[in-house]
C-alpha cells in the first residue's frame, strides 16, 4: 500500500472544481484509493464521498492507494494536488 | 382562435416561431415496491447514462458560450453521475427495500443534499447541495420520461418562454435558433430585457402569465416593438405581422446607412453615441451598429460566470480584448458592481433587509480592497492597448471617491515603479446614480474626470421605488421634471469644471428623452448597441439651438406625462 500525507493550503479547501479533478485523477487507476480526514475515510473515486468530508483550509489529510498501480496513482494525485494549488 | 398577451416591449423586432417552454416539468412520482429489482437497477443505469450524455452537450455549449469555468459546473455534474458510491448506494437501496428506481434515487440523493446543507460553515458545500439537486432532477426526468428543458438543448427555431431568464440561461442560448423570448416577470431594465437587446432578439417581458398560457410547441408571434404576444395566430395575423416585420427591417436598413456616419445634430454639433456592454463578445454588436465608444463595460460577468474570484490575468484578458477591439476609441469600464440583486456563491454577503441600499459595488470594493486592487491592476495593464477610462459605481460622497481614486493612484504608482508600462491618459470618473452625489456634483467634479449618469438606479433611488417591484412600477418616471433637474445638475456641474458628462442608463437611448438630454448639453449617450443607429438618426434631425425652450418647459413641467406631451409637440423633420 502507498500512502502520503498532505496539508490543504487552498483557501477554500477541497471544493467543487479541484475535488472533481482529484476524483477524475483517482478514477484513472485500478487501485482502491482512499482519502482520510479526521478519522473518516472515503473512496477518492467518489465525488460525493470527497465532498461529504468538507475538507477545509489547513486540514491534514492522508491519501492511500492499494493495488497494481498504487505507486503511479499516488504520484498522479500528488501532482494534481500541487497543480491545482490544493496542498503541499 | 388566437390568444393575445400584453407585456413590456423589451427588445425591438418581430419573431414568429414555436414556443420552447423553459419551465421545470412535473417530476412527481409514486413510491412503490417492486418485484423485479434488476429491471429497476437497469432503469437507474440507463437514466444515469442518458443524463451524462445530455450534460456533455450542455457542457460543450457552455464551454463555447460561457467559457471554461462555467462549463466546469457541468463537468462536476457528470462526475456526480459517474460516482461509484452514489450509484452503489442506490442499487443497494433497491435490493434491500425492493423500491422503485425513482424513490431510491430520491432517497439517496436527499441524504447527500441534507448532509451538504448541514455544513453551514462552508458556503461551497451548500452550493454543492444545489449541484446534487440539479443532477437528481435530470435523472428523474429521464426515469419519468419527461423533458427537462435546457437553453443549451434548443436545436430548432424557437421562441423561449420562461418565468424569467437567468444570466446563465441567456448565455447558453444559441442565437441561430432562438428567435425571440417572452417572460412572466421583469421590466425594460431587468436582466432578461437587457440581454435581449444585446443579443438583438425580439423580446416581451412582464406578461405575468405566459408560462401558464402557452404550451410547448404553440406557435407564437413576439412583437417586441409594441410589447404584444400572439399565441397560435391565424393566417391573417401571421400575414399582418410579417408585413410589420418587413417595415421594421426596411427602417433598420435605412438606419444601417448611418453606421459610419458622425453623430452630428442638424446644426453641426457633435455628440458621442456609445454602447453599453456586458461581455467582450458584445463588442461585435457595438462595431456593427457604429458605436463611437463603449460608455459602460459592466465588469460583473467576470465575477458572475465563475466559481471563484476572477484572477488578475483573467480580468486583464477580458479588458484588453475590449480596449484593443475598440481601436483607440474610449472604453469606460465600471469596477465591480456586485451586491443588490447580484450575488456570488463564493463571496458570501450578509443577508440584508434592503440589498439595494446595502453592501454593494464601491462599498464592497473599499472594504475588501484585495478584490478591488486585483481589478485595478488588471485594468491598468489593459490601459496599454487603447483608450481606457475607469469609473466607480455607487459613489455617494466625496470621501468615497477620494478613497477609491487614492487606491487607484497607489496601484498605478506601484506598477510604474516596478517598471511596467501604464497609459498616462486613463480618465477616472464615477457613476451618478445616488441623489446625494448629484446634489454635491459641484464638489465631486473637482476630483472626478467625468460623470456617467446611471438612470436606472437614479430613478429607483430618487423615487424610493424598487425597480423590480411591479406594484410601484408606475413610479418609474424617467421624464419626470424631478429627475430631469437632477440630470441637469450633473451636466452643469461637470461642465463648470471642464469635465464631460455622459449617461449610460436606458434613458440615453430613449427617443423621448434624447431631445431633452441633447438640449441640456449631455456629451455622451451610451445605450444598448441596437439603439445606436435609431438614436443617431434622431439626433441628426435635431437642432440644438432650438432645444432650449423645450428644456426650459420640461424642467418647469409638473409631470412625466406633461414632458412626453412637450416632446411629442416638437417639430422633428423626417
Amino acid at each position: 500500500m502507498e500512502k502520503r500525507d498532505f496539508k490543504v493550503t487552498a483557501e477554500t479547501g477541497i471544493h467543487a472544481r479541484p475535488a472533481t479533478i482529484l476524483v477524475q485523477t483517482a478514477s484513472k487507476f485500478s487501485s482502491d484509493v482512499t482519502l482520510q480526514y479526521e478519522g473518516k475515510s472515503v473512496n477518492l473515486k467518489s465525488i460525493m464521498g470527497v465532498m461529504s468530508l468538507g475538507v477545509g483550509q489547513n486540514a491534514d489529510v492522508t491519501i492511500s492507494a492499494e493495488g497494481q498501480d498504487e505507486k503511479e496513482a499516488i504520484e498522479a494525485i500528488a501532482d494534481t494536488m500541487s497543480k491545482e494549488g490544493l496542498a503541499d | 382562435m388566437s390568444n393575445r398577451l400584453d407585456g413590456i416591449a423589451a427588445s425591438n423586432g418581430i419573431a414568429i416561431a414555436k414556443a420552447y417552454l423553459l419551465v421545470d416539468p412535473d417530476l412527481s412520482f409514486e413510491r412503490e415496491n417492486v418485484s423485479d429489482v434488476d429491471h429497476e437497477i437497469g432503469k437507474v443505469h440507463d437514466s444515469f447514462s442518458e443524463s451524462a450524455q445530455e450534460l456533455k452537450v450542455i457542457k460543450q455549449r457552455a464551454l463555447e458560450t460561457l467559457g471554461q469555468e462555467e462549463a466546469e459546473v457541468f463537468e462536476a455534474h457528470i462526475t456526480i453521475l459517474n460516482d461509484p458510491e452514489l450509484i452503489g448506494a442506490i442499487e443497494q437501496k433497491i435490493r434491500d427495500e425492493k423500491l422503485n428506481a425513482e424513490s431510491a434515487v430520491k432517497d439517496v440523493t436527499d441524504m447527500y443534499i441534507e448532509m451538504f446543507e448541514q455544513m453551514t460553515d462552508n458556503a461551497y458545500m451548500q452550493e454543492r447541495a444545489g449541484d446534487v439537486r440539479d443532477v437528481t432532477k435530470r435523472v428523474l426526468s429521464h426515469l419519468l420520461g419527461v423533458k427537462l428543458p435546457s437553453p443549451a438543448l434548443i436545436d430548432n427555431q424557437s421562441v423561449v418562454v420562461a418565468h424569467d431568464l437567468t444570466p446563465s440561461d441567456t448565455a447558453q442560448l444559441n442565437r441561430d435558433y432562438v428567435k425571440g423570448f417572452v417572460t412572466d416577470i421583469g421590466g425594460r431594465t431587468s436582466h432578461s430585457a437587457i440581454m435581449s437587446r444585446t443579443l438583438e432578439i425580439p423580446a416581451v417581458v412582464g406578461t405575468e402569465s405566459v408560462t401558464a398560457d402557452v404550451h410547448d410547441g404553440d406557435m407564437l408571434i413576439v412583437d417586441g416593438i409594441h410589447g404584444k404576444v400572439v399565441v397560435n395566430p391565424t393566417d391573417e395575423e401571421v400575414k399582418e405581422y410579417q408585413q410589420m416585420a418587413d417595415r421594421f427591417a426596411k427602417e433598420q436598413a435605412e438606419w444601417k446607412l448611418l453606421k459610419d456616419a458622425d453623430t452630428q445634430t442638424a446644426d453641426g454639433h457633435h455628440v458621442d453615441i456609445a454602447a453599453n456592454i456586458g461581455t467582450p463578445d458584445d463588442l461585435s454588436g457595438v462595431i456593427d451598429n457604429g458605436g463611437e465608444a463603449v460608455g459602460l463595460f459592466r465588469s460583473e460577468f467576470l465575477y458572475m460566470n465563475s466559481a471563484e474570484l476572477p484572477t488578475e490575468d483573467e480580468q486583464f484578458e477580458a479588458y484588453k480584448k475590449v480596449v484593443e477591439g475598440m481601436n483607440g476609441r474610449q472604453v469606460v469600464i465600471r469596477t465591480m458592481d456586485i451586491g443588490g440583486d447580484k450575488h456570488l456563491p463564493y463571496l458570501p454577503l450578509p443577508e440584508e433587509m434592503n440589498p439595494f441600499l446595502g453592501y454593494r459595488a464601491i462599498r464592497i470594493s473599499l472594504d475588501r480592497q484585495e478584490i478591488f486592487r486585483t481589478q485595478l491592476r488588471a485594468l491598468l495593464r489593459a490601459s496599454n492597448y487603447g483608450k481606457l477610462a475607469i469609473m466607480f459605481p455607487m459613489i455617494a460622497t466625496v470621501d468615497e471617491f477620494k478613497q477609491a481614486r487614492a487606491i487607484f493612484d497607489e496601484e498605478k504608482q506601484k506598477m510604474v515603479e516596478a517598471g511596467n508600462s501604464v497609459a498616462d491618459n486613463i480618465e477616472v470618473g464615477m457613476m451618478m446614480e445616488i441623489p446625494a452625489a448629484v446634489l454635491i456634483a459641484d464638489k465631486l467634479a473637482k476630483y472626478a474626470d467625468f460623470f456617467s449618469i446611471g438612470t436606472n438606479d437614479l430613478i429607483q433611488y430618487s423615487f424610493a421605488a424598487d425597480r423590480g417591484n411591479e406594484h410601484v412600477s408606475y413610479l418609474y418616471q424617467p421624464y419626470n421634471p424631478s429627475l430631469l433637474r437632477l440630470i441637469k445638475q450633473v451636466i452643469d456641474c461637470a461642465h463648470a469644471e471642464g469635465k464631460w458628462a455622459g449617461m449610460c442608463g436606458e434613458m440615453a437611448g430613449d427617443q423621448i428623452a434624447v431631445p431633452i438630454l441633447l438640449g441640456m448639453g449631455l456629451d455622451e449617450f451610451s445605450m444598448s448597441a441596437t439603439s445606436i443607429l435609431q438614436t443617431r438618426s434622431l439626433i441628426k434631425r435635431l437642432d440644438t439651438s432650438k432645444l432650449q425652450p423645450l428644456v426650459d418647459a420640461a424642467l418647469d413641467a409638473e409631470s412625466n406625462e406633461a414632458v412626453i406631451e412637450l416632446v411629442n409637440q416638437l417639430d422633428i423633420k423626417d
